[in-house]
């Protein structure tokens, strides 16, 4: 991948942030400047709080060239909580582990490395909810301040 | 005024730890492994097991997660950051900052410093004296510093055992706002060349022994000593006290010889559970004293990095620890995250096993 089409969309896949419709509301993501649920224009940026749940998953063990580090992994259709169905690669949880409906968070993590001398794409994945001993907030929700 | 009052360096506004965040990974290499491979069990490993980061982790990932941790913490926005530096010797590019990375992750650009902090295992706290300038200044309100570290250790040496994972995020803010006020810091350099690492090489080299007396301990007690006698305190004043952990004894050695009782250092020594994380080390040994002090309570945090020199910090914990502690994780949460793994899925992880010829 040349480094300026991971730059252009690095807001998206650094820190998971879509858009909302003003119209109605609704939260998008990806951010695709338009409402599919109204159709009106959509361009004011939202950070999603990056919580959601396991909407389905396969095992990915033949990987496509420059993964091949971290095969064999799982690829999962995320159920954000604020709505959008985002597809990810999950971390840090194994084949025998994940179920559908398991609760995620996003992380950002490395997607693949371009050899030894290319560029290296961050972006987001989802792991299962870190067990705590005190539940809160995500720390990646939006904070004003 | 106290005799070594010019060595201590207080920022003419006052400043404070405003929020701090951990970042471990989940996976554990015991030390009985490594040592199973190389000595047929012969050696006794000098730390329990040590923290491997994932395939998918690097310095910038994990400074990405602490740093969340420490914003959460802070209750800011990241656009308040006026600097975000990163003090590792494992980042991933040779040419190329990890804090712009790690900056536009949280979302604390475009106005916003931002550059690579190199001092071997110092290196995070090198950053946190110049957030703390920079804050002290009126420069700015806030910035940040982490120290993160995928330590390398060549197949086989002794370093092995304890190249560990993991970092911490501070943000250095006004002492009004902060969860713990610092009351002085000092640093203490000289040129003694007891560990490195030459360009493109893809180990470290050091001298041994000679890693011991000259530089660890010497840096460590002087920066210490002089910063206490400085500030007029003694160590029974403090609640807890953190030093880089290389291994278990080596701060333990410092500790009682700076006078210090065991139970003072036990909250933030845990190298026997992750590891040497470098330039995480005692800054990672600090978010977990953080995570359980109570306000008025004293600390004395001193790093060690190799080449070498230490740098010391008194803090004081104040009453906004109790609401802001558990707005992240805790450090002992990502502890308890715990997945063993074998010598071959290490060396896998760990990119030892070469794949393109």
């Amino acid at each position: 991948m040349h480094p300026a089409r991971a730059w252009r969309g690095r807001s998206q896949r650094y820190r998971l942030e879509g858009e909302i419709c003003e119209g109605c509301g609704a939260r998008l993501f990806p951010p695709r400047d338009i409402c599919p649920e109204c159709q009106r224009p959509a361009r004011t940026p939202y950070p999603l709080s990056g919580r959601g749940e396991v909407y389905s998953y396969t095992v990915v063990y033949e990987p496509p060239a420059g993964y091949e580090e971290q095969a064999p992994y799982i690829v999962a259709l995320i159920r954000l909580e604020e709505g959008p169905l985002v597809s990810a690669m999950l971390t840090d949880v194994g084949p025998e582990e994940v179920y559908i409906g398991m609760p995620v968070e996003m992380v950002t993590r490395v997607l693949h490395r371009q050899g030894e001398h290319g560029v290296i794409a961050y972006g987001y994945k989802f792991r299962p909810v870190l067990r705590r001993t005190v539940m809160l907030p995500s720390p990646s929700a939006p904070v004003t301040a | 005024m106290y005799e070594n009052g010019h060595r201590i360096m207080k920022p003419s506004r006052p400043v404070g730890i405003v929020g701090y965040g951990a970042y471990v990974p989940r996976y554990r290499l015991p030390g009985v492994e490594i040592s199973r491979l190389w000595t047929g069990g012969a050696e006794p490993p000098p730390v329990r097991e040590k923290a491997v980061p994932g395939p998918d982790e690097d310095v910038v990932t994990m400074s990405i997660e602490a740093a969340r941790n420490a914003l959460a913490r802070a209750g800011i926005a990241a656009n308040r950051l006026r600097a975000v530096w990163v003090g590792s010797e494992s980042h991933p590019y040779a040419v190329k900052p990890s804090a712009t990375i790690v900056a536009e992750a949280i979302g604390a650009t475009p106005h916003v410093q931002a550059g690579d902090w190199e001092f071997a295992c110092k290196a995070g706290t090198e950053a946190m004296q110049a957030a703390i300038g920079f804050v002290g200044s009126g420069m700015a309100d806030y910035a940040m510093a982490i120290g993160a570290d995928t330590a390398q250790g060549r197949p086989g040496d002794a370093l092995e055992y304890t190249a560990g994972a993991g970092g911490a995020a501070f943000i250095l803010g006004p002492a009004e706002e902060s969860l713990a006020i610092l009351e002085g810091s000092l640093s203490y350099v000289t040129d003694t060349p007891d560990f490195w690492r030459r360009a493109h090489a893809r180990y470290p080299e050091h001298g041994g022994r000679f890693t011991g007396e000259p530089a660890y301990f010497h840096h460590i007690v002087e920066a210490a000593r002089q910063l206490m006698e400085a500030l007029g305190t003694r160590p029974e004043d403090y609640t807890y006290a953190v030093f880089h952990q290389p291994n278990v004894k080596f701060p333990q050695k410092a500790a009682k010889m700076l006078g210090f009782r065991p139970e003072q250092i036990q909250t933030g020594l845990l190298v026997d559970e992750i590891g040497n994380t470098y330039a995480g080390s005692c800054l990672i040994g600090l978010t977990a004293i953080l995570d359980e002090a109570r306000p008025g309570d004293r600390i004395l945090a001193v790093s060690f990095g190799s080449g070498a020199g230490s740098d010391a910090f008194s803090l004081v914990v104040t009453e906004a620890i109790r609401e802001r502690r558990d707005r992240a994780p805790r450090t002992r949460d990502y502890i308890a995250r715990r997945v063993v793994i074998d010598y071959a899925t290490y060396a896998r992880y760990r990119g030892k096993i070469v794949l393109d010829t």
